[in-house]
């Protein structure tokens, strides 16, 4: 198979042989250990858990270590780059400051108001509120949804899906006592209204969670403040 | 103050969205139904022409599409221009008044 990967401005072309279920990840591991030492690239766990293998393939951002290339190859060939919207460090290997940062601006912690000395909250599960909450909080920070939002690309302050899903998790949170400094957090040009809801972050997240609707959810509960005057 | 300003900007263009799109259709419906028998411009003009139902109507659509047309275009020029601030702003501004006077133009040349 030919595999045509990024490196700086240009692709450079590897033979690399096929292999029954091999990923993507399998593919950039043969060629930096069998055919180019210096290509550089990250990955931890290779089993989906750790969201530190994400790249371009074929223009598609996908978690490598999760994608068969006899899902995605296009004939005999495939194309590996490193995410987009993101600085490249090198080769296939992104800067991720930028998109965490995002998260702290959307004011991504959990602020609760109780002490170690008050008694559990007690929040039921099938509550409403908790049911939104748990749509959105398996992501695991991989970026894919980042690199395939193009608001982002148009918008480089956006603070992009995953910051704005946190932002949502939270807002919904019954425990947390920051909504208010959250929603003027996540407003504006470079916040939820910036959304077009192109849906393409919903379309790639490889854990099937919805920013879109997260981000519609900011939305209402942005508009609902100003109107009630709290914001 | 911009996430209070852009979220009202918000409000205005989804409601704007909501009245075009029941206008839109009552526009549409009309021309269909009103070409359907071989009307003239003269005859059209005829029926319109004092109505002051229709007049408020199309006073509504005008007035929404004022609002909704440049707050889109605002989205548009800061993400494909990068033109923001108050000299984009100043400028839908006046392309707002522009459809407005286009528009209700439009109008009282039908109903009036």
């Amino acid at each position: 198979m030919k595999v045509f990967v990024k490196r700086g401005d240009s692709y450079q072309e590897f033979e690399v042989p096929r292999q029954p279920s091999q990923t993507v990840l399998d593919v950039v591991t043969y060629i930096q250990r069998h055919l180019d030492p210096t290509l550089a690239y990250r990955y931890a766990c290779r089993v989906g858990m750790c969201g530190s293998c994400a790249m371009m393939v074929n223009d598609v951002p996908r978690w490598t270590c999760r994608t068969h290339v006899d899902k995605v190859a296009k004939g005999d060939r495939i194309t590996i780059g490193p995410l987009r919207n993101l600085p490249v460090i090198r080769d296939l290997v992104t800067d991720m400051r930028e998109f965490f940062d995002k998260w702290a601006r959307a004011k991504g912690e959990f602020h609760g108001a109780q002490t170690k000395k008050d008694d559990f909250a007690k929040v039921p599960p099938q509550s409403p509120e908790r049911v939104l909450v748990d749509k959105g909080i398996e992501c695991i920070g991989c970026g894919v949804c980042y690199a395939a939002c193009d608001v982002v690309k148009w918008n480089p302050d956006y603070l992009g899906p995953a910051a704005l899903n946190r932002a949502w998790t939270l807002v919904k949170d019954a425990r947390d006592n920051q909504t208010l400094a959250r929603l003027r957090a996540v407003s504006g040009d470079a916040g939820c209204h910036a959304c077009h809801s192109h849906v393409s972050c919903t379309e790639r997240c490889p854990k099937h969670l919805s920013p879109t609707a997260a981000i519609a959810g900011l939305k209402r509960e942005v508009a609902k403040a100003v109107l009630q005057g709290d914001l | 103050m911009s996430y209070r300003r852009d979220t009202i900007l918000w409000i205005a263009q989804r409601a704007s969205a909501a009245v075009l799109a029941l206008c839109v259709a009552v526009h549409l419906a009309t021309i269909i139904y009103a070409v359907q028998n071989g009307l003239t411009a003269a005859e059209i003009l005829g029926r319109t022409r004092g109505n002051a139902a229709w007049f408020a109507f199309y006073s509504l659509f005008v007035l929404a599409v004022t609002v909704h047309a440049p707050i889109g275009l605002r989205a548009v020029l800061a993400e494909w221009l990068g033109w923001r601030g108050r000299s984009r702003d100043l400028c839908l501004l006046v392309f707002s008044a522009m459809l407005a006077w286009l528009g209700m133009r439009g109008v009282q040349g039908v109903f009036l």
